[in-house]
């Protein structure tokens, strides 16, 4: 074996500075009381607060989940902060009286958000340790009717619409990082599109952990009115600690009658540094409802950070005729680990589902797709087409694929193909002896790699995804 | 300035610790066409390798010089750069890459090492376009993954697409004619003698004689067992074809070089 494909050092994480800020943090540790806590610190009405305290109660009698293809230490859930919030005065009316320091950090992380920079076609709110700080273009989408808000300030203002959603498409007994996030959450997204309207901008959610010791557990809900649509991203970036920080989010979607809902991801939390150490727990829960009739919901994620993975953004499907698709590319390098992938659930007659997935594994990282397709007794004529390829770069990496299939209708029809390729050394050579140095070669074949999944980014986030990718690969082939 | 373009001097390389150059020497000038041939397991495979610089073979001992500069010291895409083509027997599929990307970024490759602008897509594809003439290629190649579910022949005459547009100083055809069928190697040694210049070369490594009837070698040497045993002209192929390579093994041999 020869030395031409090897695993070298990381480049270094970018967006690994910290901000200097005062915070409002709550003593370490999980009780009752905290939750209560939290409840009061944020005002929220009686049924928020039984909302928390019934997942605290399941998650007391939950245990952490061991199936996943992933190894860390226990996770001492007494020694993290679950409230951490930068000091405000008050909640903001304008952007001139958010803290410049915050602007700062955002505007660095390339998220400008005051009114002259901000980006042109995207509204963005900018969450900083589970706090919402701004939210752009507020006023341009309200004349739409389209909601776009922290979700603390939704359970303010549109108590009816959270009371009836939240919890509707993950409960909160859920899972055990889905119940400890519905009993802490400090933040998050909330998003409202009434019947008929298409969103005339894309909406965005960019998330900071800034503060070493506490958890990040945000909340977003996205509900989608009847023949309505709308375009989501969400970026995510951390300072570089050596310690570990948890991050157990949930995101849930509601597909109403011919409405759709495209949901992208591009995260790229600290990975760990490349002896493993340091890094986000990224603990994720994602689903979508299709709950209406030729509803359609999308998730594309590009997951190239945290040290480790857990998320299956996954679709209900239970109106007929309605459209659950995943497009993923999971990069794992050094020694992250990622279990990622989707469930595809069909209730509904002639639902289809779209499964691409594509994994990466470079250095000595692990990078597991699991994913279930699920077809229910009543989904005649549902069909499932899933794709799920693995790239290995080196001799360290692992790839591995758990794909679970259970039909319980015979008419419906599901696909799975699957492939492991590996990045040769005759491909580079082939390469180089045309005059193309190696790092180009590989980025050209990781480009050419995903283009199935960076095709259904959004223009920008695409750019952005294949700059990302070729930046952590590099010298991961020397 | 000299017109030699490549000079080896008692080359030896090991593969996996088996010596398989043994003394190599042969000296190109620009406007010639040299050919290499040789049994099965000679070492010609071996040779255009080490010349490109693949990593898998070692180069123990000897010089070789490229356009007056030291290529044992080069990179691989440096030796490129510098104008060392090198035609793959096996072209390797690059699956999710398509050709016309491959072929833009090699190109642009060499134009920033000469210090020249890089070619946009609109200038680009004219010029690709009169290059797929050289091979009569259609342009539907341009958008199909590199070399993937490419016929034997389309390979090969993706190979010397590739050659058209980077215009080396030597081009090493690598047993460019095996698995052509007789039409193919037609367009296949006329894109070779098109690109035939005085100021270049084409060292071509092959089994058999039947390229030569097409492109005509200025030398023919006879590779055996890690090293050229004769040299000669064009004849020297046909009394190959004619008594077979053990015949002229064994005349030369044993003389030793």
């Amino acid at each position: 074996m020869t030395a031409s494909v090897k695993t070298l050092v990381n480049q270094p994480y970018k967006y690994g500075f910290v901000t200097d800020i005062e915070a409002d943090s709550i003593a370490r540790g999980l009780s009752e009381d905290v939750v209560r806590l939290i409840s009061a610190k944020k005002n929220e009405p009686q049924f928020m607060l039984d909302f928390r305290l019934r997942a605290y109660r399941q998650w007391l009698n939950m245990t952490e989940p061991t199936w996943p293809h992933v190894h860390y230490p226990r996770i001492d859930y007494q020694d993290i902060v679950y409230y951490s919030a930068p000091k405000l005065e008050q909640k903001k009316q304008s952007l001139d009286e958010v803290d410049p320091k915050l602007l700062d950090t955002f505007e660095k992380l390339g998220i400008p958000l005051s009114e002259q920079k901000r980006l042109a076609n995207v509204a963005v709110d900018a969450i900083f340790d589970s706090v919402s700080v701004a939210t752009t273009f507020k006023e341009k989408l309200a004349a739409e009717g389209v909601v776009f808000c922290s979700i603390s300030e939704a359970i303010r203002e549109h108590p009816e619409l959270v009371q009836k959603y939240l919890g509707s498409v993950v409960p909160t007994g859920d899972n055990y990082f889905a119940a400890l996030n519905s009993a802490v959450f400090s933040d998050g997204s909330f998003v409202y599109i009434p019947k008929g309207v298409k969103c005339p901008m894309d909406l965005s959610t960019y998330f900071r952990i800034n503060n070493g010791e506490s958890g990040q557990f945000e909340r977003t809900l996205i509900v989608a009115e009847e023949s309505s649509s709308v375009t989501y991203l969400e970026g995510c970036t951390a300072p570089m600690f050596d310690t570990n920080q948890l991050h157990a989010a949930v995101v849930e979607l509601v597909a109403l009658d011919n409405a759709e809902i495209k949901y992208s991801t591009v995260q790229n939390w600290f990975a760990g540094d490349e002896n493993g150490k340091g890094g986000i727990y990224n603990f994720v829960t994602k689903r979508g409802l299709c709950k209406g009739v030729n509803s359609k919901i999308s998730w594309t994620q590009v997951e190239t950070g945290s040290a480790i993975t857990w998320k299956y953004p996954s679709c209900v499907l239970v109106g007929d005729n309605s459209v659950g698709e995943f497009y993923s590319v999971a990069l794992t390098n050094n020694l992250q680990q990622a279990d990622t992938g989707t469930k595809m659930v069909h209730i509904g007659k002639n639902t289809k589902s779209t499964i691409i997935s594509k994994g990466i594994s470079s250095g000595r990282s692990s990078n597991s797709y699991r994913g279930l397709v699920k077809m229910g007794p009543k989904a005649a004529g549902a069909r499932n087409y899933s794709q799920c390829d693995s790239m290995l770069i080196g001799d360290s990496s692992q790839a591995n694929t758990f794909p679970y299939i259970d039909v319980q209708n015979s008419t419906a029809k599901v696909e799975h193909e699957a492939s492991t390729s590996k990045i040769g050394e005759d491909q580079l050579f082939y390469f180089s002896q045309r005059g193309i140095s190696e790092e180009d070669a590989v980025s050209m074949i990781i480009s050419g790699f995903c283009k199935d999944v960076f095709n259904e980014l959004p223009m920008e986030f695409a750019v952005e995804a294949d700059r990302l990718l070729s930046l952590k690969l590099e010298g991961s082939v020397g | 300035m000299s017109d030699v373009i490549l000079s080896v001097r008692n080359l030896t390389a090991n593969v996996d610790g088996t010596q398989i150059l043994k003394g190599f020497n042969l000296e190109i000038k620009a406007g010639e066409i040299h050919a290499i041939m040789g049994p099965n397991g000679s070492g010609k495979s071996t040779f255009s390798k080490v010349l490109a610089g693949h990593p898998d073979y070692e180069v123990t001992g000897g010089e070789a010089t490229f356009m007056g500069q030291n290529l044992l010291e080069m990179e691989t895409d440096d030796r490129a750069l510098a104008g060392l083509f090198l035609a793959f027997q096996y072209p390797v599929e690059i699956p999710g890459v398509t050709n016309l990307d491959f072929l833009k970024v090699a190109y642009n490759a060499h134009r920033k090492r000469k210090g020249l602008e890089e070619l946009d897509a609109f200038d680009f594809e004219d010029l690709i376009g009169d290059k797929l003439e050289v091979v009569k290629m259609d342009a539907k190649f341009l958008n199909r993954s590199v070399n993937e579910g490419f016929s034997g022949g389309e390979k090969k005459r993706n190979e010397i697409l590739q050659m058209a547009l980077l215009e080396p100083k030597l081009a090493i055809l690598d047993e460019t004619d095996s698995g052509l069928d007789i039409d193919a190697l037609k367009i296949v040694a006329n894109g070779v003698n098109q690109l035939a210049k005085p100021d270049n070369a084409t060292l071509m490594i092959t089994h058999y004689q039947r390229l030569l009837n097409y492109v005509v070698p200025d030398v023919v040497h006879v590779m055996y067992d890690g090293r050229i045993i004769t040299s000669g002209d064009k004849d020297l192929a046909l009394d190959l074809e004619n008594r077979g390579y053990d015949g002229v093994i064994e005349q030369y041999a044993a003389v030793g070089v």
